[in-house]
């Protein structure tokens, strides 16, 4: 490597540390939240994210302010054998030690109080310590499994199923489980059903009036493309009331044509606008060299200006797909619990009480599975995206 | 194989007229260029004919049929566009067979076609390419050779040529001629460039401001101009024009254009004998204009001096830019000729070759007194 390259090289170092570091700070809440979906329940609730990549460190100070009494020479958590794994396993959440402690033993409470949710985890993770049994496994696909069948209890999907207690509504059967309504499996087949019909329609017929905006003469067209782009402006939520009662009134509510004609409507005005600029940006006489050739507009349209719209075509088609995946409005109205899409699941994985998060955080990851490989196999044409229409060629 | 004709044809955009009764008859077999500066309505003339522009008033027949209702794909012609017009995703043998495909030609006719026609331009190596993979030249070709698989009934060209390099154009313009003898089809050619004009035309139609101009042989375009737009824009360098006066004077006519005054030669003075004391304009092309010391021996010459402004050396002759009172010309001189910049000089016009026009009809565009 010679000199000037080398110096230039050194000269950039400054701008790449900090578009390092700002690439890091923006990835960082995604890499916890990802981290967190594959971390079991109880180590979510007794520590950060983070600690996963170190070793464990307890604190027994809670433990030592509760229980610290309660066993040891002569002593136990009244007829509680500390010395068997299996019991002490059984009190390995906060919940449950909470629970135990509340039945059979009033005089932990003796002075009034009861241990916080906190430090009840604190103290289930010190008795695990205690008996020197390895505690579960650092990583688990359990809130995968959990938020797919859509598992509302208290333990796991696969643990329940292996206690042979199987949930209520559950045949631990997991491939049936997956169609469980409450589950983002089906939330999933739900969202490809309402997405990839609602990115095609728009783009079919948007390429239809693009076209005939673009190159056929008829009166009008000017006035007509203008109030077609001025649409652009209608805010959705305005028309959700209206075509709410159309579609009671039609019997729509509640179907995925309800929502396919939605995202028709709304997507329209812009891939319009688009594509009529992408089409017309090409040269007239390619189109004229076509007439000559003997082409029909229907000929022309097919074998001329759709192959060379593909650019266009692809991002708008991306762009489509990512708003009506990532769309919970026009799916909570029209949609509702009948067939839930995966936000609207999202938005229902947590409960009233701010329980099962853990879901939450799994859930997330599941709807984004689609948009990142989207996202990766189309990327050049988002820069392209972006750019069509704007310059020629 | 077809005539065309334009039968007082008009096309106007608006309030812009770009076809000014346009009357033209072109007969079969010929190759017929339309020439003018841009926006003077030959590309529009053209795509009357193709049918990609509808005429507001007259007819325009291919053969015996109007076609003014007939849609450019039963018109039965093909038209090379400038930009060549190459579909971008389609294979070079795919440009070439779109429109026989749409036509429904049998498989084996349209291969037979096309590589016919690759044969004739040579690109018989391209069929597979994309036309982004091929060269300005090899896209011009393509272009030619989708016009020629359809066997069309009159060919069309617009500005094919300009978008190539100098040396190409030259090539491709015999070329094209060469085409024209062995197809036996009639052409009709739209350029700015009144060379290609020149040298591929069978007949030329001058246009300007969406009129007419003449419709001549290319010879007689450059012998006898109907007027002194096309005597300007037929010849390079242009002709060179100034304002004189018709004057008699001893049974002798001369033309005087103040700085200098030259004699018309005797077996011309009648016709402009009536003129005397008339406003015209006189033109001489630089060509005309010779060096006396090389002049031809037999021409009927006039002298008269300039001044040398600018010379450029073109190898086999000498461009002088002259300034005479408030007259710039130029003349093309013997390439053995010295002269030097600022000097005074004695040139000859050779008077067998002079133009007069007329400005009192038309004073823009004066006409040419025969």
């Amino acid at each position: 490597m010679n000199l000037p390259k080398l110096n230039r090289l050194l000269r950039r170092i400054p701008l790449h540390l900090v578009v390092l570091a700002l690439t890091l700070i923006w990835i960082i809440p995604t890499i916890g939240l990802l981290v967190t979906s594959f971390r079991p329940v109880e180590d979510i609730n007794t520590s950060g994210w983070w600690t996963v990549f170190s070793r464990e460190t307890k604190t027994s100070t809670a433990y030592d302010q509760w229980c610290s009494s309660c066993h040891g020479e002569g002593q136990d958590v009244a007829g509680v054998d500390l010395s068997d794994p299996a019991v002490v396993s059984e009190l390995n959440s906060a919940l449950r030690l909470l629970a135990f402690m509340r039945r059979g033993h009033p005089d932990i409470s003796q002075n009034g109080q009861m241990p916080t949710s906190q430090e009840a985890a604190d103290i289930a993770a010190t008795l695990q310590g205690l008996t020197g049994e390895e505690e579960s496994a650092r990583f688990t696909l359990d809130n995968y499994i959990d938020a797919l069948v859509g598992y509302r209890g208290l333990q796991t999907y696969t643990s329940d199923c292996a206690d042979g207690t199987p949930p209520s509504g559950f045949t631990c059967n997991f491939l049936r489980d997956l169609g469980n309504r409450r589950g983002m499996g089906r939330a999933f087949v739900n969202s490809l059903l309402v997405t990839i019909p609602a990115t095609i329609l728009p783009i079919l017929f948007a390429g239809f009036a693009a076209y005939a905006f673009a190159w056929m003469d008829f009166r009008g067209r000017q006035v007509m493309f203008a109030i077609l782009v001025a649409l652009q402006v209608v805010p959705l939520q305005m028309t959700l009331v209206p075509i709410f009662r159309i579609y009671s009134q039609l019997g729509l509510n509640g179907t995925f044509l309800g929502v396919w004609l939605f995202h028709t409507g709304f997507g329209m005005p812009y891939a319009i606008y688009l594509m009529r600029n992408f089409l017309g940006g090409l040269p007239r006489d390619l189109f004229e060299s076509a007439y000559l050739d003997g082409a029909s507009h229907w000929t022309a349209f097919v074998r001329l200006a759709m192959p060379l719209a593909m650019p266009a075509i692809a991002s708008l088609a991306i762009f489509q797909f990512l708003w009506v995946w990532n769309d919970l409005l026009v799916a909570l109205v029209f949609l509702g619990s009948s067939n839930p899409v995966v936000t609207y699941q999202i938005s229902n994985m947590v409960t009233s009480l701010g329980a099962g998060w853990q879901l939450q955080t799994a859930a997330a990851f599941i709807s984004m599975i689609l948009p990142l490989i989207v996202f990766f196999a189309f990327q050049r044409y988002f820069v392209r995206g972006m750019l069509a229409g704007a310059v020629k060629g | 194989m077809a005539s065309v004709t334009y039968e007082h044809v008009w096309k106007k955009f608006g309030d812009f007229v770009a076809l000014h009764d346009l009357n033209i008859e072109i007969a079969d077999k010929e190759f017929l260029v339309l020439v003018g500066p841009s926006g003077c309505g030959k590309t529009t003339a053209l795509r009357c004919l193709a049918g990609l522009e509808e005429v507001t008033d007259g007819k325009v027949y291919i053969g015996d049929r109007v076609v003014n209702d007939i849609p450019p794909k039963d018109r039965d012609i093909a038209m090379v566009f400038q930009s060549y017009a190459l579909y971008p995703h389609m294979t070079v043998y795919d440009n070439m067979a779109f429109g026989l495909k749409l036509r429904k030609l049998p498989k084996q006719e349209i291969q037979r076609r096309v590589e016919t026609a690759a044969e004739i331009l040579g690109i018989e190596q391209l069929l597979k390419r994309r036309p982004r993979e091929l060269s300005g030249g090899q896209r011009q070709r393509v272009a030619v050779g989708r016009a020629i698989v359809r066997e069309p009934q009159v060919f069309l060209f617009d500005e094919p040529l300009s978008n190539l390099d100098a040396k190409l154009r030259v090539q491709t313009r015999s070329q094209i001629s060469k085409l024209h003898q062995n197809l036996a089809t009639t052409f009709i050619y739209v350029t700015h460039d009144q060379t290609e004009a020149m040298t591929m035309a069978t007949r030329i139609a001058v246009m300007n401001k969406g009129k007419l101009q003449q419709l001549d042989t290319p010879q007689e375009l450059y012998d006898r101009p109907a007027n002194m737009f096309v005597a300007g824009f037929i010849g390079s360098p242009a002709m060179n024009f100034f304002p004189a006066r018709i004057r008699r004077d001893d049974g002798a006519v001369y033309v005087d254009a103040d700085e200098f005054a030259v004699r018309i030669p005797d077996h011309k003075a009648g016709v402009y004998m009536p003129y005397d004391g008339k406003e015209v304009i006189f033109g001489i092309r630089p060509e005309d204009i010779h060096n006396p010391d090389f002049a031809p021996a037999n021409i009927n010459s006039a002298p008269v001096e300039a001044k040398v402004d600018v010379t450029e050396l073109m190898g086999n002759e000498i461009f002088l830019y002259l300034v005479s009172g408030k007259n710039n010309y130029v003349a093309r001189v013997d390439p053995r000729s010295r002269y030097n910049i600022g000097e005074q000089v004695r040139l000859l016009f050779n008077m067998d070759n002079f133009h007069i026009f007329d400005p009192s009809l038309d004073a823009e565009n004066p006409v040419a007194i025969r």
